[in-house]
Formats: C-alpha cells, sequence, structure tokens
C-alpha cells in the first residue's frame, strides 16, 4: 500500500472545443474533484504529441490524462483519430520506460460531459494513490 | 530572453476567493522569474480592473501580461482587447483557468490555493514563450444558408431577405411550415396557426432574395467562416414545379387514393402517392412519394396521374441533383421530433384505440383535419370524458430527463378546445404546471374557470377496466390513488432532437448536448452560436421552446449572420501551422494528416508547404512531424513544454 499521504500529481491535457470545455462545464455546475489535476489546453487532441506525455512524467507527473472529443466530433473532423492512433506507439514507449500503462489515459469527454470528467479524474486519482509515485529510473536520457 | 510580466489574479468577487487565497497567489508570482508586478483584485474585468492592467503595461513597461481568473473560454477575447489597447499584441496574454478548473471544483482551500499557484506558474512560464500573433480577416460571402424551414428557419430566412441579402432556405419535407403549420390554435392567444403562418410562408415563396431548396437536405459542408461551400442533394420531386399549379388533380386520380397513411395528419388521415402535403403548403406543389408510387417502385402502374395533369408536370425521368451554395453563414433551424408513446406500454398508445398524441389532437381539431375539427373517438361518437397527461417521455429519468417546457401549455390549451367544442368533462394529469411565460398564466386561470379538473399526479398507467379506458395516477395534493375512466386520452409527448440530430451534427461540426439537442457556444449569453464560426443555431434544435422563444431566436440568428455581411468580413482565429524548410526532410507523413489538404508537397524543394488560409490551427501535423519541422503558432512545442514545466513544479 502507498502511503497514505501520497498525492499523486496528474497532468491533463485537453482539447479546447470538448473536454476543456466538459472540465469547465464541472466547474459551473459546481461538482467537486480532488486537486490533482492540472489542467492545460490544446486545440485538439490531435496536437498532443507523445513527447508530451514523455515530457510531464519527466517533469514529476504521476500520472497523464488526454482528453478530446467524441469519435467522430472532433472539431477539426479527426484530429482524435489521429490521437487514438498514436496511442499505441506511445504505451508501448511508456512500457520500454517502465511506466505502467494506468498512469496514461486517452479518454473522450464532451462538451456535457461535465460529470464524466469528474468521474474520469476521481477514479484515475483514486487508482494512481494507490499505485503510488512514479519512479522514473534514468528518465533522464529520455528527452 | 527577459521579459516584463505583469500576473493578475481575480476574486471574481468571491468565485474565486472563498476558496482559493487569490493574495497567496500574487505573492508567489511576485517571485517569479520575470514577473515584475503582481497584484489581486475584485473583478479583473471590471473596467477598473482591466485599466489596472493598461496602466502597468504602460507604467512597467510590461511585455507580457497573465490573467488568473475564470476560464479562458469566457474572457480570453477580453482580454486580448484590454492589452491591444494599451498597445501589446493580444496573444501576449495567457489566462490561468482557476475558476471553472480550480475553485469551483475544489473543497480543500489549501490544496486549491497550491493548484491555483501551480496554474499559474504554468501561464507565467508559457507567456515567455508567447510571440505576437496577427489576427486573420477574411472577406464573407453576403449569401445566408438556413437549414430548416420550420418556423425558426422562416423567421431567420425572412430577417435576412428582407434586408436585402440573399438565402437559400433548405427544407427536408415537399413543403416548409415544420409542426406549427400541423397546429390547430396556438396558447396562449389562442391565434389560429395556419392564419399567422400562411402569410410567412407565402412572404417566403415571394421573396426575391430567398431561395427556396424542398425534398433537399445539406449533405456536406466546406470551408470556414465567411466562405462555407454546401452541397444540397435535391431529391426528385418528379413533378415539374414551374408547370404544377397545386391543382390537385394528380391526387385524385392517383391509384394509390387514401391508401397512404398522411405524415401531416399523424396517420389519422390518408392520402395518395402523388400529394400536395397540406392546403397551404409552400411551394403549393405536387410531390410524388418514391417510396410507395407503385409506377417508381414496380415500373407497373397505368399512370393516371399522368393522363390527369394537364400541364403535364408529372415527370418521372427528374433524378437527383447535388447542388453547390457558396455562403458566409449557416443557421440551424432543424426542429425536434416527437416522443413516440408506443415504447411505454403502460401509456397504452398503439394498444387502444382512443389513445392518441398530442400532435394527432392537433389535428382532429383542426377544421382542415380528418375529422373537419371535430373531437371525435374513432367510432365517431363524441367523448364524455378526456385525460390529457402532461410528462409524457420529459422529466422522467428513463426518457428525458429534461422538461419540454411547451406541453403544460398545450395542455391546457387542449382541455380549452376540448371544452369548447363538446361537453366532456377533462382531466389534466400534471407533476407541476409551468406556465412561465407571458399571459400564460392568465390562460391557465382562464382554462380552470372553465371547469377542467386538474389533478396533481403523473398519469403512470392506462388500461382497459370492463371495457372503459381507465388512467391511474397517484394524486399528490390529497395523497391517494386515483382511477379515472375516461374515454379519450391525449398523451402530451415529449420534444426530442430529430433522429438524424448526429449525423447532421457531424456534417455541420456542431456538437450536441446530453439531450442530443445541438450544443450552444454559452447556455445564457449566446444562445445562437455554436463553436463553430459562423454556424448559428435558431429553435428547438437548440432546446425544445415555444412559438415566441423559436421566433426571437430565429432573428436573432439572423442578427448574427447579418453582422458579418454588414461589415463584410470577421476575424478568424489566426493559430496555423508552418513548415521550417530548413528542417524538413521531405518524409511527407504529415500530407495525411491534414484533415483540410491544408498541406501540399514542392517538388522542387522536396518540402512541404502549408496553405494559411485553408489551415485550421488544430496542430495535427505538428504532433506527427518526426523531424520537428512544423511549429503550430501559439501552441509550439516549446510553449507546452514550459507549460507542463511549469504546472508540475513542486508538485
Ligand atoms: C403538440 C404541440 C403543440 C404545440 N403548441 C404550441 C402553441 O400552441 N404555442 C406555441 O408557442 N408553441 C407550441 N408548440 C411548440 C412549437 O411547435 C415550436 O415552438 C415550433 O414548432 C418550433 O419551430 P422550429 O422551426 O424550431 O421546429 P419545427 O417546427 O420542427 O421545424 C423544423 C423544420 O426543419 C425541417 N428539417 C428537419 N431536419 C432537417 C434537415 N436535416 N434538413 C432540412 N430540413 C430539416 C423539418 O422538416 C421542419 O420543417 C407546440 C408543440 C407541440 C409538439
Ligand atoms: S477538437 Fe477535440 S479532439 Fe479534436
Amino acid at each position: 500500500m502507498a502511503d497514505k499521504k501520497f498525492e499523486p500529481l496528474i497532468v491533463g491535457i485537453l482539447c479546447n472545443w470538448c473536454s476543456y470545455a466538459g472540465a469547465d462545464l464541472a466547474g459551473t455546475s459546481r461538482f467537486k474533484y480532488p486537486e490533482n489535476i492540472k489542467i492545460i489546453r490544446v486545440m485538439c487532441s490531435g496536437r498532443v504529441d507523445p513527447l508530451f506525455v514523455i515530457k510531464a512524467f519527466k517533469e514529476g507527473a504521476d500520472g497523464v490524462l488526454v482528453s478530446g472529443c467524441h469519435p467522430g466530433d472532433c472539431h477539426y473532423i479527426d484530429g482524435n483519430i489521429k490521437a487514438m492512433r498514436r496511442e499505441t506507439l506511445l504505451s508501448k514507449l511508456l512500457e520500454d520506460l517502465g511506466i505502467e500503462k494506468e498512469r496514461f489515459k486517452l479518454t473522450w469527454v464532451s462538451a456535457s460531459e461535465g460529470e464524466k470528467f469528474v468521474e474520469i479524474v476521481e477514479e484515475m486519482t483514486n487508482t494512481l494513490r494507490e499505485l503510488g509515485p512514479l519512479n522514473l529510473e534514468g528518465g533522464e536520457k529520455i528527452v | 530572453m527577459a521579459e516584463n510580466i505583469g500576473v493578475y489574479v481575480c476574486h471574481c468577487g468571491s468565485n474565486i476567493a472563498a476558496v482559493v487565497d487569490c493574495e497567496k497567489i500574487a505573492q508567489a508570482a511576485s517571485e517569479w522569474d520575470n514577473v515584475v508586478i503582481a497584484r489581486d483584485y475584485k473583478y479583473m474585468c471590471s473596467d477598473p480592473g482591466q485599466n489596472l492592467i493598461k496602466k502597468d503595461i504602460e507604467e512597467y513597461g510590461l511585455t507580457r501580461v497573465v490573467v488568473a481568473s475564470c476560464s479562458p473560454r469566457m474572457h480570453e477575447p477580453t482580454f486580448r482587447k484590454t492589452l491591444e489597447e494599451a498597445g501589446l499584441n493580444g496573444y501576449l496574454l495567457e489566462m490561468a483557468n482557476i475558476r471553472e478548473h480550480c475553485s469551483w471544483v475544489s473543497k480543500d482551500k489549501e490544496a486549491a490555493t497550491e493548484k491555483a499557484i501551480a496554474l499559474t506558474r504554468g501561464a507565467v512560464r508559457r507567456v515567455v514563450l508567447h510571440q505576437p500573433i496577427k489576427e486573420r480577416e477574411v472577406p464573407v460571402n453576403k449569401a445566408t444558408l438556413v437549414v430548416g424551414g420550420g418556423i425558426a428557419g422562416i423567421q431567420a430566412a425572412l430577417q435576412i431577405a428582407n434586408a436585402g441579402y440573399p438565402v437559400y432556405l433548405v427544407e427536408k419535407k415537399p413543403s416548409i411550415g415544420g409542426h406549427m403549420a400541423q397546429f390547430d390554435k396556438t396558447f396562449p392567444t389562442l391565434d389560429c396557426a395556419a392564419c399567422i403562418l400562411t402569410p410567412k410562408m407565402v412572404d417566403v415563396d415571394r421573396n426575391q432574395n430567398i431561395k427556396l431548396f424542398t425534398c433537399s437536405e445539406v449533405v456536406e459542408v466546406d470551408g470556414y467562416v465567411g466562405n462555407f461551400k454546401v452541397k444540397v442533394r435535391k431529391k426528385p420531386r418528379y413533378v415539374d414545379e414551374e408547370a404544377c399549379t397545386g391543382c390537385g388533380d394528380c391526387e385524385s386520380a392517383c391509384v394509390m387514393k387514401n391508401r397512404i397513411p398522411s405524415e401531416f395528419e399523424v396517420g389519422l388521415g390518408k392520402r395518395s402517392a402523388v400529394y400536395i402535403p397540406f392546403p397551404q403548403a409552400v411551394p403549393l406543389k405536387a410531390a410524388v412519394d418514391e417510396e410507395n408510387c407503385l409506377y417508381l417502385k414496380k415500373g407497373k402502374c397505368k399512370q393516371s396521374c399522368v393522363d390527369a395533369c394537364q400541364r403535364e408536370a408529372i415527370d418521372f425521368e427528374q433524378r437527383e441533383e447535388i447542388v453547390e451554395l457558396e455562403v458566409g453563414a449557416i443557421i440551424l433551424a432543424t426542429g425536434f421530433e416527437i416522443f413516440d408513446p408506443s415504447v411505454g406500454p403502460q401509456w397504452g398508445y398503439g394498444i387502444y384505440d382512443n389513445v392518441i398524441t398530442g400532435l394527432q389532437f392537433e389535428r382532429i381539431t383542426n377544421a382542415s383535419g380528418p375529422t373537419g375539427g371535430k373531437v371525435l373517438l374513432k367510432d365517431g361518437s363524441e367523448p364524455k370524458k378526456v385525460a390529457i397527461l402532461h410528462c409524457i417521455g420529459s422529466r422522467d429519468e428513463n426518457y428525458n430527463k429534461y422538461c419540454s417546457r411547451v406541453c403544460c401549455m398545450s395542455s391546457v390549451k387542449f382541455a380549452h378546445l376540448v371544452k369548447e367544442k363538446t361537453d366532456a368533462e377533462v382531466y389534466e394529469f400534471y407533476i407541476d404546471m409551468r406556465t412561465f411565460g407571458k399571459q400564460y398564466e392568465e390562460f391557465y386561470n382562464r382554462v380552470q374557470e372553465e371547469g377542467v379538473h386538474f389533478i396533481r399526479g403523473k398519469g403512470a398507467e392506462v388500461t382497459e377496466i370492463g371495457g372503459e379506458l381507465t388512467v391511474r395516477a397517484e394524486d399528490s395534493l390529497l395523497g391517494v390513488y386515483r382511477e379515472i375512466p375516461v374515454d379519450l386520452v391525449i398523451l402530451n409527448t415529449a420534444l426530442v432532437p430529430c433522429s438524424d440530430s448526429e449525423k447532421v451534427s457531424q456534417i455541420f461540426g456542431v456538437s450536441r448536448a446530453e439531450s442530443g439537442f445541438f450544443l450552444e457556444s454559452h447556455i445564457k449569453l449566446d444562445p445562437i452560436s455554436t463553436t463553430n464560426q459562423g454556424i448559428y443555431l435558431a429553435g428547438c434544435c437548440q432546446s425544445p421552446k415555444d412559438i415566441p422563444d423559436t421566433v426571437a431566436q430565429g432573428s436573432a440568428a439572423a442578427a448574427g449572420a447579418l453582422a458579418a455581411i454588414a461589415t463584410g468580413k470577421v476575424t478568424t482565429s489566426p493559430i496555423s501551422a508552418s513548415v521550417n524548410e530548413d528542417i524538413c526532410s521531405g518524409c511527407k507523413t504529415c500530407l495525411n494528416m491534414c484533415a483540410y489538404k491544408a498541406i501540399t508537397f514542392d517538388e522542387n524543394k522536396k518540402v512541404a508547404e502549408i496553405n494559411e488560409a485553408v489551415c485550421k490551427g488544430c496542430g495535427t501535423c505538428a504532433a506527427t512531424c518526426p523531424s520537428g519541422a512544423i511549429t503550430n503558432s501559439h501552441f509550439t512545442t516549446e510553449q507546452i513544454f514550459a507549460q507542463i514545466e511549469g504546472v508540475c513544479e513542486n508538485g
């Protein structure tokens, strides 16, 4: 069991049109979720270079959440599909680096799914609390 | 690189300050590199708040500004303007979202303050690397596309056309008019629906600036605000619109006469395979229904319609056509559909003859309807007891959570009409009465005085006991369970999103709310725009609403389109991607990444090239370039890295 006091740091990279707006809606609706996630905005989930994810881990994140519009709903037609295709490569990369798969999540949250966003953040925070801090050995070498 | 950054932390009254220690953020920020001034203030977006920034830009020679406040989706344009007014490029601003993403979602004040500090630090690190960007101005095509010819689309189209600009109105049915054309009277004033709608429909037909496409649907939308390219599929009507006079001779001659359930009569009346949808149809032209025409379906029919038409208007050679249009703005006004109550057997719809929907009642009570306006049972006799059930499929966890907004009022209207036309007792089963509009409560009071029984309790079940229809409900005022025998049940069903709304939302690139209705840009402050610039919403496609609100939104959407037309130009997001020729290895990986075909390959230089006018700035290509040759402006890798470093530090 991880130390009770351990609070994971999660970096959330969200697309402007759906997921960032969904997170805004969670706020407007005053839903509460753990403070662990820090959100960064990109225009589209397709913008998320696998290096962003690695960078976040290298800077001390214990988990990274990437979220975009549902397939078919991307503001730029299919950037999210491209993000999805990259996920395979990224997961492999993370595995090679010894980063547990629970530490990275790609989800689809629409602008009206404030509640779903809260559930995802809660679940991820709890999983990471259990999993404990990321130990990135030799992490300096990768970027 | 040394910059002079000003950091401004907003209290937003108590919205932020009640949970997050704003002073502490400013204090922390004042110690970071490049920050020359950090302040906290009650309302940054107010005039004094903005002036504070402007004054500091001058006094401290600020070169970058960070505002820690609400979501950038709310006030980024506001603060960009503040910077511009003080002579700084608006893109030298970065916002930290410490309200929606922090104070409003956090319980633990200390953790929330730490989080807000981290978000602000991320913004400060990022803004150092910002570059000034010039907004793009694009010319606006003066034509507008309106999709859907219900009262919302009619209102919007007329407003724009009357201002002197061209409108293309695309309606999927053979006539415009939408649901309103099916009604008898309209609440609260009981105006006859046709009397107030028909003149507007005729105006559309006559207006030189409106080009009407019926039996048509939009199949593809390309381009961007000011310059959309639209493909419309015009289905064959099999009737030459120029030649047809709407006399109806073909209709009477059709072999299938009185054999096909009429959509307009909601299944209560029958029509022919070649038909005019209703007497006031616009355009007043016949159309052949492909699915039911014997000749089109089986190739075998004596074609009596062709013989009957003296104008030789019937044309079975007509084929589908794709029409290409160029427009500057698009207004979606595709309306709603009626909830199908047969999905819930408890309501008895489709099981018992005398259980009908509200829309069917509209036809029954309409003078041009199947009973000539008489309220009659299936067997032709007059009902003695009528039940009207509210909220069928609305405010119901099993079907739709939302309130359909118009049903309380239309139920009251139905009660009045039954009372006016028969001697029947009328029972209304409601959860709460919602009579919110102008003159609505007064109308409700009037109908109460007419002797209608209002029972507070949802009609839970319709059964037949001893050959008699019976409505079961829990009367929550009396606290008793009641069973009321009646002979006619009117189910006032929910207004639901059109069944093709998902497809339509994808064609136009707009989002849908949880309910399935199209999503507006801001629920309160901008209920007419979508997140796709240049595409507006009007009427029930955004959410259920009554005719007054629909008309108001139709006009508002028209005003949105007209604003761009009047200035002749709009500013669009200048965020785009560009290729550094020196780094590009010519691998062509990016070419397949672009959904807009903005990237081409220069065979001479052997490098990729991005057409900025076509690029929308999503950054997908930048994320894929193996050599890092593509820069996504305002979302550069360096900027995002800096922000990640900022939010993670001490994390
Ligand atoms: C039973 C009933 C009674 C009512 N009574 C009243 C009343 O008395 N007073 C009142 O104020 N309100 C009343 N209302 C509400 C009223 O119906 C709506 O406010 C109004 O009809 C909304 O108009 P609209 O143009 O948004 O939608 P609609 O009337 O649904 O029109 C939409 C139009 O768009 C077309 N369309 C749909 N999809 C497409 C597409 N993909 N491409 C092209 N065209 C498309 C449709 O064919 C239709 O013509 C009542 C509603 C119901 C259900
Ligand atoms: S814009 Fe949301 S995933 Fe592309």
